[in-house]
């Protein structure tokens, strides 16, 4: 192993401008056990042994890295007052946006609610779109007028970003029929939190998804926080795998990004076969619920510290890249500091890039606009005559 | 595009009504329909039972048809047709649009093998399926949502509300997502949905089965809202709210589903945004939509009677309003009485009032009259029931007052 990475490293010698190194596209598969084994309910849980590569887990580095720098960089955007309104972060969660795309395809629909900025990511979004949108410019995925909690990618099938907790379930299970009717074996992920975990409208929609066969796969991602309300102070069962009863469920740790890729592939093959299935992802959120929270007044800075060394996605990437030997100690810290840069630059691409003009204000309100005289608040002013 | 900065003044907002563009606009805003559609002008007296048959051939709605009585008994030789209820005529334009169209589908509570609660959608599902006509639990909410979240990929649901005011469970998804969805995230999705159902006041059904629910939607921004009154507009509307690309709710109401009357048997489709001349007059617009209408044309009877000529539309589209038709009638008569089943409070006639207020100001002799049903839940007894809503002689009394 040391004889090939001196002669790699050599490789890098003769092509200087080459960052590439050998190891990051070695795709033989490798197999690694999860940390912890899953828990399920009425159904088999998948094995704990996850294939794997070395590329793979070095792109899981990479994507978390710059999921993670997006999000640091997003707060201090909010703090400079260029961010306004909402801004909810993912940061501590990575493993899971990262882990659902390796075990899926992007014609799998993903919808979730609004800490939407690293799913977005995931599913392929660019870095400065995510900060355009962010900031209100017209470069934005929405063109500005979504923000925060509206990032949308239709070619990717990715479906948002929703402010209202709970409303995206019956969307994701109407995803999921839609689905169906059109016979092709792809799958919806429909993500909640453990907040919305108790709104009626996902038991609604959970039976109409049993009911009909749905490919939809609910996905709780258990923050063990619902803004300031602890679990066991919102629910009566917090196992909320198991809220489905007559739906399977899943116990993942949402922590450990390659049980996160088990569980969603298995979750995949039992949604198309069976019908709907519940994933239970346990993680974390570093941050408060939004910026405006500081996440300390409803726990311990020393739980959230402990969080961090202890369950840390990246950190536990970065173990088992190191004891592996698939990269060392400096090519991580250069691939964080590539990601690093690559954020900065894109925050800087988004801070040039303009507002929206005034006309924008009444476009896409309806498809072709179909002639209809649109007016402003007072019904005095801005009167467009739409196209 | 153009954006115009108006200061106050109706003068200058009237300059945008007459221009070409908006004419021309209403006629051929959704492209391809004009060359197959008739387009309904309306030429019937609004009566609740029909022997005539509706106009066929394409009118330009200023063309005065020439108004005898109210009563027309019009020759039936002559045209061909089929004569059915208006809840048959929603089935045959929603059994076509479905024959058309695969991505059609029909949802909501007992549409499938029941039949529709009011028969709406009877026969559809024997012909076209479980997954096409889908019987859903009881849960506005999430088959709402689920609507939605389907025609973000491209299906055009049809989702029933079995009483519109039980839609009221779903108002966050039609708020929330089928309005502003096509909006925030920057014209990526649309929506294209319809969703239906009886509303409106019925016989004694009580107060929670007798709400108005146009007055709660119309302030969504990004849905349209029509209502229908007759068979052919109900079919003509029901094509294309399927057709339209933008979220449409279209309004039924309780008691007219079984008016008869002979409607085309070529495929036509009516214009969304568009308001129906149902009665030229030359004294006084009045202002009406869904079965209000009837009352009216009651109203219209005796005053005729009594010498007076009102024009009688019905303005079908409640968001957006169809401001060039009712501008126009407003610059013939200058006197307006809107009459709807709406609250007093927030309903269309209080939007319509003042959007006419604020665009026609010069043109009108008199103040806009509105009469509304009263802000009280419907109550179950008869009597109460009828003093509600506004009946006949109120209208006739209404017009004699501004007609003074």
């Amino acid at each position: 192993m040391a004889l090939s990475r001196l002669s790699l490293r050599s490789t890098t010698f003769l092509k200087p401008s080459s960052l590439r190194r050998h190891v990051t596209t070695d795709t033989t598969p490798i197999t690694i056990e999860t940390a912890a084994p899953f828990t399920s309910h009425q159904c088999d849980p998948p094995s704990r042994s996850v294939e794997t590569s070395s590329a793979e887990i070095l792109s899981f580095f990479r994507d978390m890295a710059r999921m993670r720098r997006m999000e640091i960089a997003a707060d201090s955007l909010y703090k400079s007052k260029l961010i306004r309104g909402f801004c909810h972060l993912y940061d501590g969660q990575e493993a899971l946006a990262v882990g659902m795309e390796a075990g899926i395809t992007k014609k799998d629909a993903i919808i979730t609610s609004y800490r939407d900025h690293c799913t977005f990511l995931g599913r392929g979004g660019e870095l400065v779109d995510a900060f355009s949108e962010l900031m209100g410019r017209m470069r934005g995925c929405s063109n500005g007028k979504g923000g925060s909690m509206h990032f949308y990618k239709k070619d990717a099938c990715f479906y948002g970003g929703h402010g209202i907790v709970g409303a995206q379930i019956p969307l994701g299970c109407g995803l999921a029929f839609a689905q169906k009717y059109s016979k092709e074996e792809n799958v919806s992920f429909v993500l909640y939190g453990d907040g919305a975990a108790n709104q009626g409208q996902l038991f609604e929609a959970l039976n109409i998804a049993a009911l009909w066969d749905l490919p939809a796969i609910l996905v709780c991602e258990n923050n063990h926080y619902g803004m300031g309300t602890a679990t066991w102070r919102s629910a009566k069962s917090p196992a909320y795998f198991k809220r489905g009863d007559y739906v399977p469920g899943l116990k993942v740790d949402g922590m450990d990004v390659l049980a996160v890729k088990q569980a969603c592939k298995f979750a995949k093959e039992h949604a198309l076969k069976n019908g709907p299935i519940i994933l239970e992802m346990d993680t974390y959120r570093y941050h408060g619920h939004s910026m405006s929270d500081p996440g300390s007044t409803y726990r311990t800075r020393d739980e959230v510290s402990g969080v961090r060394q202890v369950r840390d996605p990246i950190e536990r990437v970065r173990k088992l890249l190191l004891s592996h030997d698939i990269a060392t100690e400096k090519e991580l810290k250069d691939m964080e500091k590539e990601v690093r840069k690559e954020v900065d630059d894109a925050v800087a691409q988004a801070k040039e890039s303009p507002v929206p003009e005034a006309s924008e204000l009444f476009t896409n309100m309806y498809v072709k606009d179909c002639g209809v005289e649109s007016f402003g608040a007072d019904r005095k002013e801005l009167k467009v005559t739409l196209a | 595009m153009s954006a115009i900065i108006h200061g106050a003044g109706a003068a200058t907002a009237l300059t945008t009504f007459h221009s070409k563009k908006l004419v021309a606009r209403s006629r051929t805003n959704l492209p391809g329909r004009s060359k197959r559609c008739i387009v309904a002008s309306g030429s019937d007296d609004g009566s609740k039972s029909f022997g005539s048959s509706s106009s066929l051939s394409l009118r330009h709605s200023h063309k005065l048809i020439p108004n005898n009585a109210v009563a027309t008994k019009v020759d039936t030789s002559a045209t061909t047709g089929h004569e059915l209820l208006l809840f048959e005529a929603l089935q045959e334009g929603l059994e076509e649009e479905m024959d058309r169209d695969p991505h059609v589908c029909v949802m909501g509570e007992d549409v499938g093998h029941y039949g529709g609660s009011y028969k709406v959608t009877k026969g559809l599902a024997d012909k076209f399926g479980d997954l096409r006509v889908l019987d859903t639990p009881i849960c506005e909410n999430a088959f709402t949502g689920m609507g939605i979240g389907a025609a973000m990929t491209g299906l055009r649901p049809v989702i029933e509300g079995m009483n519109m005011g039980f839609l009221l469970l779903a108002f966050n998804q039609i708020s929330n997502n089928c309005g502003m969805l096509h909006y925030t995230s920057g014209g990526q999705f649309t929506i294209p949905v319809v969703i239906r159902g009886p509303g409106g006041v019925g016989r004694q059904l009580g107060a929670e089965h007798s709400q108005r629910l146009e007055s709660y939607f119309q302030s969504i921004p990004g849905i349209q809202m029509v209502a229908c009154s007759t068979p052919y507009n109900a079919k003509g509307l029901m094509k294309a709210a399927i057709r339209s690309e933008n979220p449409v709710i279209l309004f039924e109401h309780v008691l007219l589903y079984n008016l008869k009357e002979k409607i085309p048997d070529e495929e036509y489709i009516c214009n969304l945004e568009e308001a129906e001349m149902v009665r030229p007059g030359e004294h006084i617009t009045i202002l009406t939509y869904s079965r209000m209408r009837y009352h009216v044309m009651q109203a219209a009877k005796i005053l005729v009677n009594k010498g007076y000529d009102p024009e009688v539309i019905d303005i079908r589209s409640l968001k957006p309003f169809d401001l060039y038709t009712i501008g126009n009638s407003v610059k013939k008569t200058h006197r307006v009485l809107i009459v709807e089943e709406c609250m007093r409070t927030g309903g269309i006639g209080a939007s319509l009032t003042a959007a006419i207020n604020e665009n026609f100001h010069d043109y009108l002799d008199a103040p806009v009259m509105c009469l509304s049903s009263q802000d009280v839940p419907t109550p179950y007894a008869g009597t109460l029931e009828e003093w509600t809503v506004v009946q006949p002689a109120q209208i006739v009394t209404a017009v004699e007052q501004l007609c003074q």
